[in-house]
């Protein structure tokens, strides 16, 4: 008698570029791995060449998502939340199989990954009332101060918090109007790729997230060093051999706005704080004389 | 030149939205406690569809015991869940709404504009997406508190008893209920008289979104239930729009009873034209300013300064364009200008309208034909109008614009800021420094420069002098809802 159990339909793990799933240019994949030594997967390995492809794209993105309306923005973002609030249990499932331990600490890590796109929905038309400020300048002028998006941000993705971290870096870089080209983990991408498959079908525009899966050593000094990234978020450098002052030297050529890692990776569970954002905006501030 | 081959007269095709689609029914109850409840005494009152005069439907009228019944019932519920709860749980039962709310949009917007009369081009386009827009917003406060710079854990005032007009009757409610309940306060909110249905879908989709019993309870009545709202010793902050007159006599009832208020009150705006100004844009600012929503607006410019050297271009214009709107069936999606509310506001645009004739200034009217059903007033303007005449002093709160001049800006800011009120005002030019120094003389709570009635649920909105005191909308909308160190 033939064997009737029915034979599961394995998902291919591409990158996620200019609202594409392409795989590497390169050919290459490597295999990740559960924390129980498992394969989970090949995922496609991204080369210097797909970053730049990604940042093009993220380039291309960002005038359009800067213009749309905050609370336009702030919609966008929220929906992504409602999406993800549908596959919450394939979620929990990909990070408990990345991460390891107990099932309920990632039912909170994945909530709390969700609970943040609210968050930093909320603050899409928030921001500038309350960073923002009319200076009071001795003079016949009105005078204020908003904060607006710096361009296009590279994030090195934290290593261990494969969803949580991942939005934790992500969101607050996109809500004011940046674009973004993110390296996943390396060792436990297949979360962020659930992720690019949300984005895909939510109303972020093609562009504005590009995500790449492969090796910081190899990917973040091309971002780091490429005169299209206007700042470079390198949280995910944190506990790997890549030396984060090596790339913020390579991010002084066209004077990136450079965040360091943290000796160890940070609890990603506590609250952020608008810092998160305001460190990739820039201050615009306007003068206009007064009077008859 | 060719001629073009056309007819000389373009004409409208009728283009009704159908009344179908608003599921009205023939009774609402009052909203208490999560429940749809009769009044205690069986009170009801009819509504009506000011455009036909047609009753719509029978309303239930809250009584002293019902709003005794409400205001317990949010009483229990400020000391339950919605106080306990994190900002980030509130956010979302707000954010919950907003998204019904848009989904119900359409029908929303036919059921607001067969109970108040208004195009349903204003309340498809303008009303209900703003009524999404500011859950929406507010929904993002609610988890932000901290960030609003009322200090590091502000805490909810407890009860709001909240009384709203009748000219953006959903809209109201929502600026009403968004920051009260993002702050965690719970609510007893009256809507007014003669536009109480689109609050009481507004409940129904309280009920989906699965918020809290007596969160949120609406008692629908005339000014009666609103008198036992704002009296009642359980309610700790009243929120009251409307007219001046009223507010006075509610700002009298609290004084001294520890509550917290506030006041949006009437307006007289000046919409303040000078000659350098883009006259094509500023016909079409004036229009909207005064003619929006048939006039009833507290902000609306309803007194237009225009610089003497260009008066008669700009009321030429002006008069070209008014031959241009249409009025008629508000459900028509090309109609312009729909019904006035009511009866006794009729009563009351057609009574100072006359005292414009009587003292003197001269009535110029679209020459339009009226419906024979419902209550109607074309879209008229006065002209030869001095500071002294009460159609320049008083609002009117209808289709009716008075026509002043002026010859400096000195003039112009001295004549816009003669007024008791205090809401809004208008400048229309093309030089940015005259735009600023306008805005730093005028005395209103809004300025609106080369564009008119723009209103955000991150802007705050509120008046100086009598047009009252409180500000809704954006950061400075959640303070009048929050115990806040008085220092």
């Amino acid at each position: 008698m033939a064997d009737d159990t029915r034979v599961a339909v394995r998902r291919t793990a591409k990158l996620f570029v200019g609202g594409a799933f392409p795989r590497s240019e390169s050919g290459r994949s490597y295999p990740v791995h559960a924390s129980n030594g498992d394969l989970l997967a090949h995922v496609s390995q991204a080369s210097r060449k797909d970053a730049r492809d990604a940042v093009v794209a993220a380039r291309g993105a960002w005038s359009g998502w800067a213009a749309r309306t905050p609370y336009n923005r702030g919609q966008v973002l929220y929906r992504v939340a409602e999406l993800m609030e549908g596959r919450r249990d394939q979620f929990v499932e990909e990070v408990r199989a990345a991460e390891g331990g107990r099932k309920r600490q990632h039912s909170e890590q994945v909530d709390a990954a969700i609970d943040r796109w609210v968050w930093y929905a909320g603050w899409a038309d928030k921001l500038a009332q309350v960073d923002g400020a009319q200076n009071p300048v001795a003079g016949p002028y009105f005078n204020f101060s908003l904060p607006e998006p710096t361009g296009v941000v590279a994030v090195i993705a934290p290593q261990q918090s494969s969803l949580l971290g991942l939005v934790s870096v992500l969101a607050p870089v996109i809500v004011t109007g940046n674009t973004a080209v993110v390296l996943a983990s390396a060792e436990r991408p297949l979360p962020s790729i659930s992720l690019t498959e949300v984005l895909a079908t939510s109303d972020v525009p093609a562009g504005v997230i590009n995500l790449l899966t492969g090796y910081p050593s190899e990917i973040a000094p091309v971002l780091a060093a490429h005169m299209e990234v206007a700042a470079i978020d390198l949280s995910g450098v944190a506990g790997t051999d890549v030396d984060a002052g090596e790339l913020a030297v390579a991010a002084a050529e066209n004077v990136k706005r450079v965040r360091m890692p943290a000796e160890r990776e940070p609890d990603w569970s506590r609250a952020p704080t608008p810092r998160a954002m305001l460190r990739f905006t820039e201050t615009k501030t306007v003068w206009h004389p007064i009077g008859r | 030149m060719t001629e073009l081959d056309h007819p000389a007269e373009w004409t409208y095709a009728p283009a009704p939205e159908s009344r179908d689609i608003a599921r009205l029914r023939s009774s609402y109850g009052l909203f208490i406690g999560g429940e749809f409840v009769d009044a205690a005494d069986g009170a009801t009152m009819k509504t009506i569809n000011p455009a036909t005069e047609e009753v719509l439907a029978e309303v239930a009228v809250a009584g002293a015991a019902d709003v005794d019944a409400a205001v317990a019932a949010a009483r229990k519920a400020a000391g339950g869940p919605w106080r306990s709860m994190s900002g980030a749980q509130r956010a979302k039962y707000l954010f919950r709404v907003a998204r019904v709310l848009a989904e119900r949009s359409r029908e929303l917007s036919v059921l607001e504009t067969l109970d108040n009369g208004k195009p349903i081009r204003e309340s498809r386009d303008s009303d209900i997406p703003a009524v999404v827009a500011w859950f929406f917003h507010y929904a993002g406060w609610a988890d932000k508190l901290e960030y609003a710079g009322y200090g590091p854990s502000p805490q909810p005032v407890g009860v709001a008893g909240q009384v709203i007009p009748w000219n953006f009757p959903l809209l109201m409610a929502a600026w009403k209920l968004a920051p009260a309940l993002a702050t965690g306060n719970t609510v007893v909110l009256k809507p007014a008289e003669t536009t109480p249905l689109t609050a009481m879908v507004l409940a129904e989709i309280f009920a989906e979104a699965d918020l809290p019993p007596g969160v949120v309870n609406i008692v629908t009545g005339a000014g009666e239930t609103g008198r036992h709202l704002v009296a009642h010793p359980g309610v700790d902050k009243v929120a009251f729009t409307g007219s001046t007159e009223v507010g006075k006599e509610i700002q009298r009832r609290v004084a001294g009873t520890g509550k917290r208020v506030t006041l949006e009150l009437g307006g007289k705006a000046a919409n303040v034209v000078f000659e350098d100004a883009a006259i094509d844009q500023a016909v079409e600012g004036i229009v909207n300013g005064i003619f929006f929503n048939q006039g009833h607006v507290c902000c609306a410019g309803s007194r237009l300064l225009v610089q003497e050297s260009v008066a008669d271009a700009v009321l030429d214009r002006l008069k070209e364009r008014l031959a241009t709107l249409r009025l008629g069936d508000p459900l028509d999606k090309n109609t312009d200008i729909g019904a006035i509310n009511s009866a006794e506001q009729l009563q009351r645009i057609r009574e100072l309208s006359d005292v414009g004739d009587a003292e003197g200034a001269e009535r110029w009217q679209v020459d339009c034909d009226l419906p024979t059903q419902g209550y109607w007033f074309p879209p008229t303007l006065f002209t030869g109008v001095s500071q002294s005449h009460r159609i320049a002093r008083e609002e009117i709160f209808g289709p009716v614009l008075s026509v002043l001049t002026f010859r400096t800006p000195n003039e112009a800011v001295e004549k816009a800021n003669n007024s008791p009120y205090g809401l809004s005002a208008g400048v229309w030019t093309e030089k940015g420094s005259r735009i600023l120094w306008m805005a730093e003389q005028l005395r209103a709570g809004v300025v609106w420069a080369n564009t008119f009635n723009r209103f955000d649920p991150s802007s705050p909105f509120g008046g100086y002098k009598e047009s009252g005191f409180g500000r809704e909308g954006g950061r400075h909308g959640l303070e009048p809802y929050l115990e806040v160190d008085d220092g």
